[in-house]
């Protein structure tokens, strides 16, 4: 047998699809295993399909095995994790492991949340069952191919590192047996193994992309190159929801290698789009267009106009989000045992460090679109719309990205939706829709503003005996899809988790929120509601703390509910692992704060002090309760880089503000999330040894570090710290 | 840049003299003696102009106390964490001429100019807080050839007329949207004019508030 | 349209391409060599970080026709150097990379840093890498990287 080997040990769809075609001459032998039907390819008889768009599982003949990965990677390391399930369970040779990021089909969507995706931190949670039973029904059909060649009974046989074993020495690698297994059938159900037997889960992996990312072959979806390509970029209009009323580009088409500037509808307006062969063309082209925009009848946002409005909401109860005890507790508390706490968050963007970008080639009866994308049935469905198509007509392949944290999980798919429209007038020719960081800072979708309004009766045991909480901020989720499930008595879920769902145990508790509409796109960002509840309930209880003259870790174990049982182990954990807050240096403080969400439980220990007005992040220790933890490293990463994400809410450029409409930032010069030096100098993660199932990992770091930074500053200027982003110390 | 200009000119000889007694009457005895001495009342009307120049933000703005430059109308702080650096040039791999090319790059909006750095804290013309020092200060560090690199007036004059970062001030190029950078309040005719008349007033320096 | 001749990586290329484009667009859509990122098109954020003449140089904002003869050396070119070398093996060492969009730029300022201070403090790390920006805040393990790769050049 003679093996086919690509150049590239890390092959990408479209150059397997090339070596598949090289090798139709008999010589390719694989097998594809899908759910719940194989599809198998064989050299005598060639496939229907060239490649069946719902497989997981590739044994190829020289001994490869390609594992699909049914999510996007952008960072949260799964085309590294998922892979390792897969290949545990299967017992394959993970030094042979190459894996490769699927397109959309229905085979691939999330198996809790319905459809193709990454978001609510489930890569892994939700997908750790599926891919140990692919692994394990892989190595089943393995098994029977190599018990009916050797005429033994499948119990005979055993597996290690992608090879057969049976009685009598006899010896069979995976390669070898692929065709055999493809015609196996698949088994109903399989046993999966016991976490003792675990060879690849629990250990720390290194990514597999590691390589290609640090010598600048990694190709992310803006780096995306196909013949005859031309790039887009659009004209947006200031105000969000403005149209063009009219727009002279004589200067623009002047221009050498200006294809065609055509007005086009977006969600909300229209704008000017300029497509040409470089993208440097289509920028200048853009500038020197001169566009008069209707943007009558539009509500010109006007932050501080917006905060007076958010803070007087805030004064009065909204929907009711939770109501629990004695409405009347609070009057019985005298007001020296009273705070009143109010907060201010403001917009923010994800500003993932690829820009946006979205490719589409419309060929009249079919399309094939290549996105970076969280929400790839989404964006299926709605280039596929646009284009009048229905969705399996349309090709739609996942690229990596460089970041998302959000932003690529559009409900209303904006990015592709504009690539559509244009490639649409430019049939057969594929348009690549660059979003420059401008349009991106500006471009709406951002975290919502909130204010949100805290008082607390605080009991003679020096814990809260009254909790009333007004939150108010536009909510995520109104008009789409998700409101019937997410918007529970006109109360958005996302506005208020955190708080509504707090692990602390207060008797009398009134929690209610407005959800105003306002003219600015919002979306989640990396923990969504959290990114501002953590901050208010984690600031508030140290504060209590701080009045009660507790640590303020003994402070939250106390008031903890027994049952909260993840978020307890991870306190004990950290207060193990932060005994250096005994010893800071002078000038020193540590901030404590801990915090669950998705299923996972985190506490925090940072010490800071000031340094040029600003804190100066130098340590963050973190103890970390996921369940049972799948790549160590991996989490490893994730928490600390989440710690610093979780930063971007404490810069003093860390904020999105409006004049007349106008977004009043327009780059990293002016919205400025963290660099190297504001950044935690370490960060020290330890991980609760579980069991249990995995939770995530994605979103969880970031709503601790900011709550934690301004209580250790709390104790370094005797000052509270609620409005944010932080201006100064 | 400055360090090039530290030769005297020996035909030179007869200003600098008439120029350091000058500058010892004006600082030493300041003022009032102004209107008992046109030259040196002409000067120190020459060096209010000049002045206005130094202080200006294309000037200003490497002339700072700190241990970053400004940039923009406003003089905020640079972005993107730049700093002075051992030699006002920045860091290893966050050095001025890492964006500023030897001329301004016109379709990107970075200025540009031969050797870009800061100018040495010796120069400072801001105090730490970022408020630019008075005309006094300013002339007393000008002047003081401890600190600038042992230039005499003459030296000044050239280094006003012909220093290619004081000569970018008056070609400071566009700025990324477009629009052209606000050059200093003189030309640089009248700006070398006042440097003269100053300079032959002997360099003279106001007294200090 | 000009045509230029540039010095990338040792090779001389020949491109057409209007002056006023970036070096950045140049690399990426005329030569096809994509590692070289586009973040922000200002300066601020790094990931376009080339070597010009050695010097760490934001390719986003310099016109491709103020390059002259200047010897360019980008993320594809930079293992041929010992630094470039050891700082990527580093890379790879501490599993530093996420999303990876930023790291190209992140490793070319490295391997600036490493061979002006072949001993770097955290103050010569934070100062030097301070201009280079990453979402997803890699920044703990850049650090180990940039310590481990000076260990191994020593």
């Amino acid at each position: 047998m003679q093996a086919i080997k690509p150049k590239n040990d890390r092959i990408n769809r479209r150059s397997f699809l090339r070596v598949s075609s090289v090798a139709a001459g008999g010589l390719f032998i694989s097998l594809y295993l899908d759910l719940p039907a194989i599809a198998h390819e064989t050299t005598q008889e060639p496939p229907p399909k060239v490649y069946p768009p719902d497989a997981f599982v590739h044994v190829r003949s020289d001994g490869k095995i390609l594992i699909t990965v049914n999510r996007l990677e952008f960072g949260q390391g799964v085309q590294t994790s998922l892979p390792m399930i897969l290949a545990d369970e299967m017992d394959a040779d993970w030094s042979q492991v190459v894996s490769e990021l699927a397109q959309a089909a229905e085979v691939y969507k999330d198996p809790v949340f319905g459809f193709q995706m990454v978001g609510g931190s489930g890569s892994i949670a939700h997908s750790f069952t599926q891919y140990r039973e692919l692994g394990a029904k892989t190595r089943a059909m393995l098994i029977a191919a190599a018990a009916e060649r050797w005429k033994v009974s499948p119990d005979q046989c055993r597996t290690e590192n992608s090879v057969v074993y049976g009685p009598a020495g006899k010896s069979t690698r995976y390669a070898e047996l692929a065709e055999r297994a493809a015609r196996q059938p698949v088994p109903g159900k399989v046993s999966l193994k016991s976490p003792s037997e675990f060879r690849l889960i629990g250990k720390k992996v290194p990514r597999l992309d590691s390589v290609a990312k640090c010598d600048g072959s990694q190709k992310f979806g803006l780096d995306l190159d196909l013949p005859g390509m031309k790039i887009a970029v659009v004209a947006h209009p200031l105000v969000f929801g403005g149209r063009v009323k009219s727009f002279d580009d004589k200067e623009a088409r002047r221009l050498d290698g200006v294809k065609d500037i055509f007005e086009i509808p977006l969600v909300n307006g229209s704008g000017v789009a300029v497509v040409a062969d470089r993208f440097w063309t289509a920028k200048q082209a853009r500038d020197l267009l001169k566009i008069d925009w209707d943007l009558s009848g539009l509500e010109r946002v006007d932050t501080s106009e917006l905060w007076t409005k958010y803070k007087e909401l805030a004064r009065t109860p909204g929907n009711v989000a939770v109501a629990r005890g004695d409405d009347k507790a609070m009057s019985r508390i005298p007001v020296a045992r009273r705070i009143v706490a109010e907060y201010e968050f403001p917009y923010l963007a994800h500003t993932p460090m690829e820009p946006l970008n979205a490719t589409v080639r419309f060929e009249g009866s079919k399309a094939e679109a290549w996105v970076p994308s969280q929400f790839q049935t989404m964006d299926q469905m709605t280039v596929a719309q646009v284009l009048g198509l229905k969705p399996d007509q349309v090709t739609f392949h996942t690229e990596f990205a460089g970041g998302g944290f959000g932003r690529r999980a559009v409900i209303d798919s904006h990015v592709p939706r504009e690539a559509a429209t244009i490639a649409k007038r430019l049939r057969g020719t594929p348009v690549k829709l660059v979003w420059t960081r401008e349009d991106d800072v500006r471009g709406g979708y951002y975290r919502p503003m909130h204010a949100h309004r805290v008082e607390i009766g605080i009991g003679a045991d020096g814990l809260p005996g009254a909790w009333r909480h007004v939150i108010v901020g536009q909510s995520i989720l109104a008009g789409t899809p998700f409101a019937v499930m997410m918007i529970k008595n006109g109360v958005d879920q996302t506005t208020v988790e955190g708080v509504s769902d707090t692990n602390y145990n207060i008797p009398n508790f009134h929690l209610s929120a407005h959800n105003p509409t306002v003219n600015v796109p919002v979306l989640w960002w990396r923990s969504v509601g959290n990114t501002h509840t953590a901050f208010v309930m984690e600031t508030v209880i140290d504060e209590l703390a701080t009045r009660a003259r507790m640590d303020p870790i003994a402070y939250r174990r106390k008031l903890l509910k027994p049952e909260a049982k993840k978020l307890l182990a991870a306190l004990d954990l950290l207060d193990q692992q932060s005994g250096w807050r005994n010893s800071l240096l002078k000038g020193h403080a540590a901030g404590i704060s801990c915090h669950e969400c998705f299923g996972t439980a985190v506490a925090c220990a940072v010490d800071v002090s000031i340094e040029n007005n600003r804190p100066k992040i130098h340590r963050a220790t973190v103890a970390v309760n996921c369940g049972l933890a799948v790549n160590p490293l991996t989490i490893e990463s994730q928490f600390q880089g989440g710690i610093g994400f979780g930063v971007t809410q404490l810069m003093a450029g860390g904020a999105i503000t409006f004049k007349d409409g106008r977004v009043q930032q327009r780059n990293f010069d002016g919205y400025t999330p963290p660099y190297i030096v504001d950044a935690p100098v370490t960060v020290d993660v330890h991980i609760v040894s579980s069991t249990e199932a995995p939770t995530g990992c994605g979103e969880p770091p970031v709503p601790v570090i900011s709550p934690a930074v301004v209580n250790a500053l709390a104790r370094l200027t005797g000052k509270r710290y609620r409005s944010l982003p932080l201006a100064s110390v | 840049m400055l360090a090039n200009r530290r030769l005297l000119s020996p035909l030179f000889g007869l200003m600098f003299i008439v120029g350091m007694a000058c500058l010892v009457l004006s600082t030493r005895a300041g003022s009032k003696r102004d209107s008992a001495n046109p030259k040196l009342a002409d000067g120190l009307a020459a060096w209010e102009q000049v002045y206005s120049v130094l202080v200006s933000p294309r000037c200003i703005n490497c002339h700072t106390a700190t241990n970053y430059p400004q940039q923009g109308d406003d003089r905020h702080r640079h972005f993107a964490n730049v700093i002075r650096g051992r030699e006002g040039r920045g860091v290893p791999a966050l050095s001025c001429i890492g964006c500023h090319q030897e001329v301004n790059a016109e379709s990107t909006g970075v200025p540009g100019g031969p050797d870009w750095h800061l100018a040495p804290l010796s120069m400072r013309w801001q105090d730490t807080n970022n408020r630019p020092l008075s005309s006094a200060a300013v002339c007393r560090s000008v002047t003081d050839r401890a600190k600038n690199e042992n230039m005499d007036g003459r030296a000044l004059l050239t280094h006003h007329q012909e220093a290619a970062l004081v000569l970018w001030a008056w070609n400071p190029g566009r700025r990324l949207d477009g629009s052209m950078r606000t050059p200093p309040p003189l030309a640089h005719e009248q700006f070398v004019t006042a440097t003269r008349t100053w300079v032959e007033a002997g360099t003279p320096c106001p007294r200090a508030k | 349209m000009a045509t230029y001749q540039l010095n990338v990586n040792g090779q001389t290329k020949k491109v057409d391409a209007d002056p006023s484009t970036p070096l950045l667009w140049v690399l990426r859509e005329e030569l096809k060599m994509t590692g070289t990122k586009y973040g922000c098109g200002i300066s601020a954020c790094g990931a376009c970080t080339v070597h010009l003449n050695g010097v760490a140089t934001r390719s986003c904002i310099v016109p491709v026709s103020l390059i002259g003869n200047q010897k360019i050396t980008t993320i594809e070119g930079v293992g041929a150097d010992p630094v470039g070398r050891a700082v990527q093996n580093a890379w790879v060492e501490k599993d530093v990379v996420q999303c990876g969009y930023c790291q190209s730029g992140q490793i070319m300022s490295a391997v600036a840093l490493l061979k002006a201070t072949t001993k770097p403090t955290d103050t010569n790390i934070e100062e030097s890498m301070g201009g280079n920006l990453c979402r997803c805040a890699t920044y703990v393990r850049i650090r180990e990287a940039i310590k481990r790769a000076a260990e191994q050049l020593t």
